[in-house]
Order: structure tokens, then sequence, then C-alpha cells
């Protein structure tokens, strides 16, 4: 480092850069503008080396979590005895699902090799030999894209056996999944890879030992393997010049919703609502903001309170939310919260796996609240109740599915309260007859002991 | 414990039961004709692709889906037999996920994104207007169901579906997997009806528009002449949507710092 701190310009395409090059998912394409140099450099290279590299960029994984992928490579046993000499595996979580979250798929279907390459070097890394790609069932297109190049990369010597005459072997698989929002759970996508249904597993052990075939196992999203290249190629130092100290490099924020132009801005971390909003052009037909999430529908929404909170790991949990996915859903004040938080809440259950009871049936039971409420059939008790189940829910389910289930109710009842008591309040408290009908029928039934 | 009949190893045992035999069950092999012998070798090239055999299920079953539209019982079967598992196992894996139809299918399924931000942006509407369109306004086509007879041309499932992953494109719905974007109840409804009629309006991304079978068949790894294949990576490298912010970046000369011209010297081997 030179000591003269570098102003990255306010969007710094990296990832996104070669989508707008013709047939940019070709391989001549991916070659002419640069690709498959780092796998050279990489291939000479100590795989610890590169575990290294990769820690000192301070790369956190992109898929929501944010966990630095760097120490996921290193926790992977190495040696020739004890659960090192296990084969390891490399799986890609290519399941996009998450509410709002869209980035994966272009960069699948625009530079499927940027994510091989990086498939490749991590492969190397951490010493695996298979490496699977689980891409969700609906991505049709991306999958064939990925499928191409995947061929095409066997065919040019960067897959197969003797990778560049290095000795390195590597077979990559594309798998299409089935369509289960769950199974972008790591140990869930597991599972489902197995062969079996999508349920998460219980942690510890976690993949890092005990992953794919109960084998040492990373699992990396989609944009953290991409990025794998460019760090090689640019080294920490050039990746750092972009972000914050603790959330460094760039990253593809997806704007969606109520904006003039939504679309995907790849930034430094960090960048703000309201410049990514002065990007896209601003709120559509100048309707004002209501609520935003951060990261997906899991990560609690802001408000125009939070236009200047710095979208890094840091500032959306300083915030009370979460980073997630970086997927920005923007709603104008035409947009009902607790209709938005009914629909959110109906996702969840349907998606849940069913694995754990909080999860199964806190959802359950919350889509029938929302949906009475929204239906003109809520009660004065209504919040209060769903507070509680999301409490019994929150810390408690099996994985982060339940937990996120909670975030849109939680945080849509703290910013919004008076519009759930609004809404409650307008509605005819008496007028149920069919309910009330029922009340009536039941007591009478009680008094004589007669069925109704 | 003592029970009050005495301690369990005193108790007489239990009589031995009377010998039965039970009659052959008939050979069930193969288990349906429908699965000729180009998918059993298409089966036997999913599971090489894998280190262990069970990987291969959801392919399979996308497999079996291609042949008969659905994933039927002999579809169970089929798949059980392949992995020596069996078919409650094979079941219960099938029920989980929503791509794998219980019951025959259209020739195209619609799927209609109505998760919170499409809905909003008019997916709720697009939906609706869909049901009706194809079932009637006295009677809309429900979750799942089909608009003519599953299988014949120009019939059509729809369903509702949850977030598609294309929320810069909202709103969406697919066929067959397909990507439409920016929708509008009207832009739907003429969809739907063309494809009644047996016409493939081209997808906003992706190739030309086949069927549901094609498609399974295209999920589970295989495609089945060269045409198709070269199809496959048809289209527009990337969306207008998802270049928004590389174009804008050239129209303002932003851009990421420089890569260097040769990459930076690794770091040194950590100490052990």
């Amino acid at each position: 480092m030179t000591g003269t701190e570098i102003t990255p310009d306010t969007l710094t395409p990296v990832l996104t850069r070669r989508w707008s090059e013709e047939r940019s998912w070709t391989l001549e394409t991916y070659e002419r503008t640069g690709g498959y140099r780092a796998l050279r450099t990489a291939l000479a290279a100590h795989p610890d080396q590169l575990i290294t590299l990769v820690k000192d960029s301070g790369l956190r994984g992109r898929g929501g979590a944010g966990f630095p992928t760097g120490m996921k490579w290193s926790f992977i046993p190495q040696g020739a005895e004890g659960p090192g000499a296990k084969p390891k595996y490399l799986v890609v979580n290519a399941d996009e699902g998450e509410p709002g979250t869209c980035k994966d798929i272009p960069t699948m279907m625009a530079d499927p090799h940027s994510l091989i390459e990086g498939c490749v070097i991590t492969s190397y890394a951490i010493r695996a030999n298979f490496c699977a790609i689980y891409v969700r069932g609906e991505a049709l297109h991306p999958i064939r894209r990925v499928r191409a190049a995947v061929a095409e990369a066997y065919a040019k010597g960067y897959l197969g056996k003797d990778i560049l005459g290095t000795g390195f072997d590597l077979d990559i698989v594309v798998h299409a999944g089935a369509g289960a929002y769950i199974c972008g759970e790591e140990t869930a996508l597991l599972d489902s890879l197995e062969g079996r249904r999508g349920q998460p597993r219980l942690k510890p052990p976690f993949p890092a030992t005990a992953g794919l075939y109960a084998s040492p196992t990373v699992v990396n999203n989609v944009e953290t393997i991409a990025s794998v290249p460019f760090i090689v190629a640019g080294g920490s130092d050039w990746f750092r010049t972009m972000g914050s100290e603790k959330s460094p490099g760039p990253k593809i924020y997806s704007v969606s919703g109520h904006v003039e132009r939504p679309g995907q801005y790849e930034a430094p971390m960090g960048i703000t609502l309201r410049t990514l909003l002065e990007l896209a052009g601003g709120m559509k037909d100048g309707i004002p903001l209501k609520f935003w999430t951060p990261g997906g529908s899991s990560t609690p929404m802001f408000t125009a309170e939070h236009l200047d909170v710095p979208l890094d790991f840091e500032g959306a949990a300083g915030a009370g939310s979460m980073l997630g996915t970086t997927a920005v859903q923007v709603f104008n004040e035409t947009v009902s919260v607790p209709w938005a938080v009914m629909k959110w809440t109906e996702f969840y259950k349907h998606e849940s796996c069913g694995k754990c009871t909080p999860c199964r049936e806190g959802t359950y039971w919350l889509v029938q609240i929302l949906e009475r409420m929204v239906h003109g059939e809520g009660t004065a008790e209504d919040v209060e109740t769903m507070l509680d189940v999301c409490d019994n829910i929150l810390g408690r389910s099996f994985c982060a599915l339940g937990d996120g289930a909670t975030s849109p109710i939680t945080s849509g009842i703290k910013y919004f309260r008076q519009e759930f008591l609004d809404l409650i309040a307008e509605q005819p408290a008496v007028a149920r007859p069919a309910q009330l009908a029922d009340v009536e029928r039941a007591a009478d039934t009680e008094l004589s002991g007669a069925p109704a | 414990m003592t029970l009050p009949e005495g301690t369990p190893e005193k108790l007489p045992g239990p009589a031995a039961p009377a010998e039965r035999t039970w009659e052959a069950q008939p050979d069930q092999h193969p288990v349906s004709p429908t699965f000729d012998e180009l998918t059993r070798q298409r089966a036997k090239e999913v599971i090489a692709r894998y280190p262990v055999a069970r990987s291969a299920l959801l392919p399979l079953l996308h497999l079996v889906q291609s042949v008969e539209g659905y994933v039927s019982q002999d579809g169970i079967r089929f798949c059980a037999e392949q992995l020596e598992l069996t078919t409650a196992e094979v079941s219960a894996v099938a029920t989980f996920y929503t791509m794998y139809k219980r019951t025959p299918c259209g020739e195209h399924l619609v799927s209609v994104c109505t998760n919170t931000l499409c809905a909003a942006l008019g997916g709720d509407a697009i939906y609706r207007s869909l049901t009706e369109a194809l079932g009637g306004p006295d009677r809309p086509l429900g979750h799942e169901e089909t608009a003519g007879e599953p299988g014949t041309p120009g019939s059509v499932t729809l369903e509702h579906a949850e977030c598609l992953a294309a929320c810069d494109l909202g709103p969406v719905l697919q066929v067959n997997y397909e990507y439409y974007d920016n929708q509008t109840p009207e832009s739907a409804v003429a969809l739907v009806e063309a494809l009644r009629r047996g016409e493939r309006p081209p997808p906003t991304r992706g190739a030309p528009l086949t069927d549901l079978r094609t498609v399974e068949l295209e999920l589970a790894g295989f495609t089945d002449d060269v045409t198709v294949a070269a199809a496959a990576v048809a289209g527009p490298s990337a969306a207008v949507e998802s270049l928004r912010g590389t174009a804008l970046a050239a129209e303002r000369g932003w851009a990421a710092p420089a890569l260097p011209d040769e990459p930076p010297a690794l770091p040194p081997l950590p100490e052990k």
C-alpha cells in the first residue's frame, strides 16, 4: 500500500464489466477480456498461498451471511491422515431464491466462465477434485449457459484431468434443483444434492468437516466464487481499494421495485440507498419512498429514515437490519405494509420445509392472522399475538429460514405499528356474522347438551 | 421391578407363528414400457456423473417428468429401481419439490411470480387475468390446473410461483421456465392465448420456446437434437436492466481501479 487513499468511483463494474460484451458468455469473449489468466497464476502457486490471499483480501460471502471466505476455506482439514485424508468438495450455491435477490442469475447468464474459473481456483486451494454447481431449477437459461461454458472449459483443458499440465484434476457437475427456497440454506442444499428432501442439518458438524457425503466441503455463493479470479488477478490491495476495512470489495446491488430504472448496480460496498436511488433515476413517477429491504425479505425493512445507512455488513447491522444479498427492494407510499408483510409471510409458510415446529407452525399461524387482518377481520390483539409468535420462532427454529420469516413482521410493526392498528380499527369488530353464529351455536350446545 | 404377573423372564415365550408361504409377486420389470432403452441409458449416464449414485435422484425425477409430463407412480418406481431405493424414499423426495408435478401437465407450464414485489407491480393482477383467460370469468382456473387436455398441443398449466429471481424485470412470468419480463395483464393474456392457439412467442431472454417435456429433459442434462443445443446459448448476453449499472458507469466515466498488467506476487506461504 502506498498510503495514499484512493477514493473509488461511485460505480465500479468488476463482476458485471463483461456483461455488456457481445456473446459475453462464450469462452472466446472471456479469454479475449483477460479470462483464465488468473487460473495460470493460481495453479503455479501453493494452495495455501491462495487461501492466505483470499483471507488478506477480506472477501466475505456474498450469499447473505457475510462469513469471511478465506477463513471458511482454511477450515477444511488437510493432510494425509485423519479427516484431511477424505475427499474434499466444492459446492456452489446458485439456488438464488431470496425474494428480491437477482444477481446470480444474470451473472451465470452473462459471464459463466468467471464462475467456472473461480471454481477451479477455489477447488485447487481447498484440494477438491469434484465441484457441484447447484442451480435452482427454474433458472433454465443460466443452467444452459453454465453447462455450455463447462463443456467449453473441458474442451480447452481448463477442466478435467491434468488441468493445464499441472497434474490437478477437477470435474464440475451443473446440478439443477427442483424448486425449494430452503435449498439455499447450505446444509439443506447438501441434503438435496445427496438426493434427499432439502431439509437443514444440525450444526455442528459444519460442512467444513462433514458436508457433502460427510466429507469436508466448502459451500460458497456464485458471486463469492466469481470474485476469486479478480482477487488473484488484482491482489488483495487492489480488492481493498473498494469498500471498507471490514467489508471490502465491489458488490452487485440489485435495485428493484418502484424506481425509474431498476437493475444491477455494482458499487464498492457501503453505497447508500440515497446514491442508489439517484443512479436508478429516483422514485418511479415521483411517488415517495415508504419502505425498502437492504438485502431481501429476510432482512428487516428500512424506511426513508435510513437513506444514508452505508450498505455494508457493519452499516446495515448497525441500523438494525442485515446486508443479506444486497437485494434492494423499494416500495412507495401506495403499498400497504400489512399487505406486503402478509405476502412475504405466505412465501415463508409455503417454503418452510416442515422439519422444525416453530417455523412450520409459526409461519402457518402468522399467515392466518395476517390474511384475516388484510381481509378485514383483524382484532386488537393481533399485533401482540404476532410479536409473541415471532418471539417463539426467532432463535428457536432449526435454520435461518424461520428467523428470516419474522423479519418482515417485527420490522414492519416496529416502523409501521400505527398502520396495523389503523387497519384493524377501521374494520367493524362485530361485522363477522359467520363467526358469531358459530360462537352462539357452541354456547347453545353447551347449555342444552344437544348437537346444533 | 416385579410386575403382578411375575417377571417377564418367567412368562412363557410367544407361540411360534404358523408357517405361511406367500406367492411370489409377478416380476415388475420393466417398470413401464414408457421408459424405453434410451431413458434407461440416460439414467445410467446421470448416475455416472456423481461420486454417490443417490445424488442423481433429482435429475432422474426431471428425466421421468420429461417422458411422461409429470412424475407418475411408474416414474417413482423407475427412479427407485435405478438407484436401489424404496418407492417410499423416492416419493418422499418427489413430493418435497415444487417442480415435480404429481398430475399430468399441459404442453406448457405458465408460472406467474406473485411474491411481494412482483405482486405490488402487477403480478397479482396478471395471475388473476390468466385464471380468467384460461378458465373463464365464472370458473377461473385454479393453481396447477390445466386448460385443455393435459399433454395435447396448446394445453396450458397455470401456477403462481414464488420469487423467480428477476425482480429488476418485474412483474415476470415464466413459460416452461423461460423468462418473459416486464409483463402486464394484457401482454400475459395475449401470451397464453397464443400458446393455446399452438404458437410459441419467443421469451424476453433465453432460447426459443419449446415445451415442458423438452425443458425437463434439458434440466436432467440432455438435449434431443443439435438445433436445440445450439439454441440453448441463444439470446442476449443480459437484459437491458441487468446492464444499467455498467451502462451508467460507462456514460459517467466511472470504473473500478484498473487491474495491474501482471498479477501481483502471491503472499508467502504461512508458517506452520
